[in-house]
């Protein structure tokens, strides 16, 4: 039988910050071993994943997304000419505007994908939330767009009291205690995910996160919960615990019966003192500790892959809470033909070359 | 919370009887609340109590147990209810 070509995106997996590409690819690799073929796509030639073989059969590096859509359907056309992808499995938010815009005509190519649609996209953008959040029943701290750090100076006049969370339209939260931290982290946001940042009322309590796919229809299929139980400096979770919380799942079905929505989610919630639950984030992809979807038997990639193919799903175990993720650093030994052929050829070395 | 009046007629708020029933206890005293994903970790007394406040509110009838199986008198058993569901209300706020 015919391996299936996955292009996964998100190699970066880097400790502060993580994309979820590798965790994807170890998620198909352990559900579908060499029926599964997977071209490792990155931006940059020390994304540890690309040089990961057991997990990537070939590796390539893309335009960013700031080069914008023709620039990225080009090269990944180059890719498909030298190996055919049969699926595109995008896991990073800023890819997202742009294959999405791209899928029909990737579809043409031969190259399935299994994603939300424009408007279902933008519906649960970061400055859109408190709309879906009201739609779906849920509430969610209230966020306001700003476009200068000038509006720290005297935002508790205007009824901003800190500590607040200062958050960049794609990626990236710092919590600020006054308006010196407040401005530092508008300034390193606004610098790499651009304007406008996002000032969000922080709330007290416990972060709680869910992941599952969505089929389109308004039904979520295989949720998978997580509690943080150790984060990085930049509040990634680090260490985390499968949790079973009934609430949340019921808010989970609610926003993506609300979003009608298609493919990865992950849905970021705070747990506040008293019990409450405030919508955070909907992020459009699978989260960097989609692994432990595979250690609590519900392996989220390889349901999503059998959904894009319309195949039967594999069965999901019943809820496991309990079940511990603890990430940890470690090396690995690159040898300098294969960086150099990912910085000057854009692809890994062929077996020949290595 | 719930409350529950002591053998001396003292009111104790304790945690929802649904939170206690769901927390998973370790005969060595390592608690696991598979909702909210925390884990804790009790002595022997905390461990005795906890397991009668899952299947029993009733504190007369706790302390009266806690008393037959640690042969203590009745006051220094409530007294250690007491106290544990004060720790009880701060980890399940």
């Amino acid at each position: 039988m015919t391996a299936i070509n996955v292009a996964v995106t998100g190699m970066n997996a880097v400790p502060d910050n993580p994309g979820a590409g590798l965790a994807v690819a170890r998620c198909l690799r352990e559900a579908f071993g060499d029926r599964v073929r997977i071209v490792g796509l990155g931006y940059d030639a020390l994304d540890p994943g690309l040089h990961l073989g057991e997990y990537c059969d070939s590796a390539y590096l893309l335009s960013y997304p700031s080069s914008g859509a023709e620039a990225l359907l080009a090269r990944l056309s180059e890719i498909h000419e030298s190996e055919p992808i049969d699926m595109l499995l995008p896991c990073l938010d800023a890819e997202l505007p742009l294959l999405v815009g791209l899928a029909p005509r990737l579809a043409e190519m031969g190259i399935r994908s299994y994603l939300p649609d424009a408007s279902q996209l933008a519906l649960r953008a970061k400055d859109r939330l408190p709309e879906l959040a009201e739609t779906a029943a849920v509430g969610t701290p209230e966020t306001l767009a700003i476009m200068h750090p000038d509006f720290f100076r005297d935002c508790g006049r205007k009824g901003w009291e800190f500590p607040l969370v200062v958050k960049g339209v794609f990626y990236d939260a710092r919590v600020a205690a006054n308006a010196e931290e407040a401005s530092a982290a508008f300034r390193s946001i606004a610098a790499e995910w651009g304007l406008p940042v996002l000032v969000q009322r922080w709330i007290a309590g416990e972060e709680c996160n869910l992941t599952a796919v969505g089929d389109g229809t308004g039904a979520l299929h295989g949720e998978v919960m997580m509690k943080k139980r150790a984060v990085t400096a930049r509040g990634k979770a680090w260490a985390g615990v499968s949790i079973n919380d009934e609430d949340l799942a019921g808010i989970a079905h609610r926003l993506v019966a609300a979003l009608k929505w298609k493919g990865p989610i992950e849905v970021e919630v705070m747990r506040d003192t008293k019990g409450g639950y405030h919508l955070i984030e909907i992020n459009p992809r699978f989260p960097a500790w989609i692994y432990l979807s595979q250690g609590v038997g519900r392996n989220l990639p390889a349901l999503l892959l059998a959904l894009a193919f319309g195949r039967e799903t594999p069965p999901l175990a019943p809820p496991r809470p309990g079940m511990l993720f603890l990430r940890y650093a470690q090396e690995i030994i690159v040898p300098l033909s294969s960086f150099e052929a990912l910085m000057m050829a854009g692809r890994s070395a062929q077996e020949s070359e290595r | 919370m719930e409350k529950a009046n002591s053998p001396i007629g003292q009111s104790v708020d304790l945690p929802k009887p649904e939170v206690l029933m769901r927390l998973a206890l370790s005969d060595n005293g390592f608690v696991f609340d598979p909702v909210a994903g925390n884990s804790f970790t009790v002595n022997g007394t905390g461990l005795a109590i906890l397991r009668r406040l899952q299947h029993e509110s009733d504190l007369d009838s706790i302390v009266a147990s806690l008393q037959e199986e640690f042969e203590v008198d009745a006051m220094v058993a409530e007294r250690d209810v007491i106290e544990f569901a004060g720790l009880l209300r701060n980890a399940f706020k």
